[in-house]
């Protein structure tokens, strides 16, 4: 009879968690559980506690902001393969945007509470935790300097430029 | 010697040669998309990246890239945003028009470097009409192309120019791709983030059996050739396109000069491990 895999093995094919340690996977899987959510839900509500991130399996959610008078403002999408959710990291552990789901999502919810317990009581799970939470805010904190720059704005004329 | 130097003025193309617009489409609010050809004589034939200078009497000259397919012998194609005085003019011109044109210019994309691997190409903005000439040449040689990847970062939803065309060419089995957008629109249902965001998700290609060519503004070139080494390309396998001011087109001048090269003639595609040094040099 195959015995269905542990949470920890399956956290360990996703792509943040790849080559992670595999004690240290089983460990992590015990603070994750698996959802599901249909289009349109919410993964989580903006100013509402960060008890749970999530790692996207499949589906694309939509990191957004509901602005009064306006329609929804989407900042950022995150696909199949990354994470939505760093508020968990740091207090005061409240969301700063909506997390919504652009179709079919289906997802590893970690709850953060349990995880940072863990962090706290094992400082080196903690310590490994961190070094590979810490490239993806820094690469989500690029992301966003590149679409703070305006990058394809119409250029200034300063003489005769190849149009490219 | 340098090309330029090399044959009398007369054949390197300071001479203009009067075209006459045979077609105009509007791209996008200050873009749009002429179609030319010379009054007397031939089409133009051209390579993939290279440029022309673009001029009407009175007004001024601007070099344009080539945004059409090189491999039909058609009307010379360009796209012209306008940004001043004289690209406005050249926006503004309507069928049955003439303009003068001198061209084409410069070193074009290493489109033979691609056959037997992958060839990805990454655009950002008005910098899809260099890669253009790319997506045509890629696709009337397909079977000589493990495979052709295009990625493509606009500002926004009403900011992509050849719109439906590009559509038609991602969903299409003969290449693979995908666009994004830096800002979100109601009516967009897309990918919202930076071009290099695609470059982790899409680009699934072996770095080493891959060339890249990339065009777009430089900063964003900049931060695509961080993305690509960080998945593994070397420098001598990817490929830009640069834009500096040029007034002969011919390396003469002097205007487009960065550090020992002139954009213009030795130009304006540039492998990466030969200008990477100077792209991050302030004052040049």
């Amino acid at each position: 009879m195959v015995q269905p895999k542990t949470m920890g093995a399956l956290l360990a094919e996703h792509p943040i968690f790849q080559g992670f340690d595999p004690e240290a996977t089983e460990f992590l899987g015990g603070c994750a559980s698996n959802h599901h959510f249909a289009f349109d839900e919410f993964l989580f509500r903006a100013d509402q506690p960060a008890e749970r991130f999530y790692l996207i399996r499949t589906g694309d959610v939509a990191l957004e902001l509901d602005m009064t008078g306006r329609k929804r403002l989407v900042i950022h999408t995150i696909h199949p393969g990354q994470i939505v959710g760093a508020s968990w990291l740091l207090p005061p552990y409240r969301w700063r945007f909506d997390a919504r789901a652009l179709g079919d999502v289906r997802a590893f919810g970690i709850d953060a509470t349990c995880l940072r317990n863990k962090c706290d009581a094992n400082p080196d799970f903690g310590y490994a935790v961190f070094k590979r939470f810490l490239p993806l805010v820094a690469e989500r904190l690029l992301a966003t300097r590149m679409q703070l720059l305006d990058l394809y704005a119409p250029p200034v004329e300063v003489g005769a430029k190849l149009q490219a | 010697m340098p090309r330029s130097m090399a044959a009398p003025v007369w054949e390197l193309g300071m001479e203009p040669v009067v075209y006459q617009v045979t077609g105009r489409h509007q791209e996008l609010v200050d873009t749009v998309t002429l179609q030319m050809t010379p009054v007397d004589g031939p089409a133009m034939s051209f390579l993939p990246g290279q440029f022309t200078m673009m001029g009407l009497p009175g007004i001024g000259e601007i070099p344009v890239s080539i945004s059409g397919s090189p491999n039909d012998g058609g009307p010379l194609t360009q796209t012209i945003r306008a940004v001043g005085k004289v690209s406005a003019a050249i926006a503004g011109l309507g069928v049955g028009d003439r303009l003068l044109m001198r061209g084409p210019f410069g070193e074009p994309w290493p489109v033979e470097e691609a056959v037997g691997r992958h060839l990805l190409i990454i655009a950002g903005g008005l910098g899809l009409a260099p890669v253009r000439p790319i997506v045509y040449w890629a696709l009337a040689n397909r079977g000589r192309l493990a495979g052709v990847e295009l990625l493509y970062g606009a500002r926004g939803p009403d900011y992509i120019p050849y719109g439906a065309q590009l559509l038609g060419w991602l969903a299409s089995d003969r290449m693979t791709g995908s666009l994004i957008v830096d800002r979100h629109s109601d009516e967009w249902a897309g990918p919202v983030g930076p071009v290099t965001e695609l470059i982790g998700r899409h680009a699934t290609v072996d770095p080493a059996k891959t060339v890249a060519m990339v065009c777009g503004p430089e900063i964003m070139m900049r931060f695509v050739i961080q993305a690509l080494e960080a998945r593994g390309f070397a420098d001598s396998d990817i490929w830009v396109s640069m834009e500096r001011n040029m007034k002969c087109a011919l390396g003469w001048c002097g205007h487009c000069q960065l550090g020992p090269v002139f954009v213009c003639r030795d130009g304006p595609v540039f492998r990466v491990d030969h200008v990477r040094n100077l792209m991050t040099q302030s004052e040049l």
